[in-house]
């Protein structure tokens, strides 16, 4: 039995953060760069990218170091491991993308606090073998990188019309997905804190809001079911009783 | 040097650049022990100790150490490490001092470490180039007047938020709505009051 768990497990060990397990939208971890560096969809993507790799490589140390740290300095081994690839990432992005770097500022080092990586290094890494705590870090970080794509989108879109206008990230084109030039119609606080927080309010109601009617459809169809079942077992005793009647 | 320019660090570092609701710097314990206010006020009294003690050890580490040695490509490793420790030296504190709060602040206390709030701020103090402009020495009495300040204004809009929510307990919200999403969007909405604050200094 265990064992048939752990290979319907592999799939969705991976799967599992991407909807099922949001970071953002259902743990609500790592909100603070979710928050400020979406104010557009490039500075959302390149910030999920450089999590994707963080998370992913730090998982698989902290995975092969499991049996080696003792637990009463687990914090800080955890938080030496993440430092050491958030420096790794904040050199690299500096020397690849410098336009990114520096929209994204400070908060390329802030990587090291982003609770979702030392939520996933304690809570999986540390408990599970390489490859499949190498697929949940890369599972969760695209999740999370998915995450920030719709925040940016959204909140690019609604503050400007546009959508990634003017790309400089290394993806090989450059000009907007989508350019309504809506300048009239654009509103400019979404690109500021306040649309943040209201943009991500907005999502994560919604989110529920599919969640609950998913929710009351299945008991609806389980009250359903339970009634049919019920049902047939009168009818069974009803049957069985006028069997006896006439016997 | 005169002494406006720690006022004027105290209150851009409070209103104008507020850690939460302009920089997005702690979020996280923002959203999550601003339940109820008993607990926002121990938790931004821990995180004001962390912050300005942090944030003195990690400038005189940064100018003292790190500099002179041509080593800085490694200060989010040292930072967080001197952040990682005092943290510790908090917990400890409280559990000492008030079984209470330490059960109430519980998982927050550990995950200051993991609050960006006092990483950015010693990031930033950094960055900002205090000691280029008024010297190592005076620099840092700025550095730390701008982390007493930023943990003022995380008291003051983590408490803010938590009287405002025990009054959303109480109210009627959409069950979509309910718990973090109207926080969220109140936080939004304290965020566009701060933003009138914009231009003061």
């Amino acid at each position: 039995m265990a064992k048939k768990k752990k290979d319907a497990g592999k799939l969705s060990v991976f799967t599992k953060g991407l909807i099922q397990q949001n970071p953002i939208f259902v743990f609500l971890l790592g909100l603070c760069p979710a928050l400020a560096v979406t104010s557009s969809l490039e500075t959302g993507v390149g910030m999920g990218i450089l999590v994707i790799f963080v998370l992913t490589a730090s998982n698989i140390v902290v995975s092969l170091f499991k049996n080696f740290i003792p637990e009463e300095i687990k914090i800080p081994a955890y938080i030496v491991i993440i430092a050491t690839f958030v420096t790794i990432v904040d050199l690299g992005t500096e020397a690849i993308s410098p336009p990114l770097y520096d929209s994204l500022g400070i908060f390329i080092p802030l990587i090291v606090a982003n609770c979702l990586i030392m939520g996933r290094a304690t809570s999986f890494a540390s408990q599970n073998n390489v490859g499949r705590s190498a697929l949940d870090g890369l599972g969760m970080s695209l999740g999370f990188g998915l995450a920030m794509a719709l925040i940016g989108a959204t909140r690019e879109f609604l503050a400007t019309g546009e959508l990634a206008y003017g790309v400089y990230l290394p993806l090989g084109f450059e000009g907007s997905i989508i350019g309504l030039e809506a300048a009239p119609f654009s509103m400019e606080v979404f690109v500021g804190p306040a649309g943040g927080f209201i943009v991500i309010g907005v999502w994560l109601a919604i989110f529920n809001a599919i969640g609950q009617h998913r929710q009351h459809r299945r008991k609806i169809a389980r009250d359903r079911w339970i009634e049919k079942k019920k049902q047939q077992a009168a009818e069974r005793k009803r049957r069985k009783a006028m069997e006896g009647g006439s016997a | 040097m005169s002494p406006t320019v720690f006022f004027v660090a105290i209150v851009s570092a409070m209103l104008i650049n507020n850690v939460v609701l302009m920089r997005f710097l702690g979020v996280c314990p923002f959203l999550g022990v601003s339940k109820k206010s008993e607990t926002a006020i121990g938790m931004s009294a821990a995180v004001m100790f962390v912050m300005v003690v942090g944030s003195i050890l990690t400038y005189l580490l940064y100018y003292f150490v790190l500099e002179p040695f041509e080593i800085t490509y490694i200060s989010t490793i040292a930072f967080i490490l001197i952040i990682a420790s005092l943290v510790q030296l908090v917990e400890m504190f409280i559990k000492k001092a008030s079984k209470k709060l330490y059960k109430a602040l519980g998982i927050y206390l550990p995950l200051i470490v993991t609050n960006c709030a006092i990483l950015g701020i010693a990031e930033t103090n950094i960055r900002e180039g205090y000691a280029a402009e008024y010297g190592v020495g005076q620099g840092m009495l700025v550095a730390t007047s701008s982390a007493f300040g930023a943990a003022l204004g995380f008291a003051l809009v983590i408490f803010a938020f938590s009287t405002i929510r025990e009054r959303l307990e109480a109210a009627d919200v959409p069950t979509a709505w309910k718990g973090i999403p109207i926080s969220l969007v109140v936080a939004g909405i304290m965020a566009l009051a701060f933003l009138g604050l914009e231009g003061i200094v």
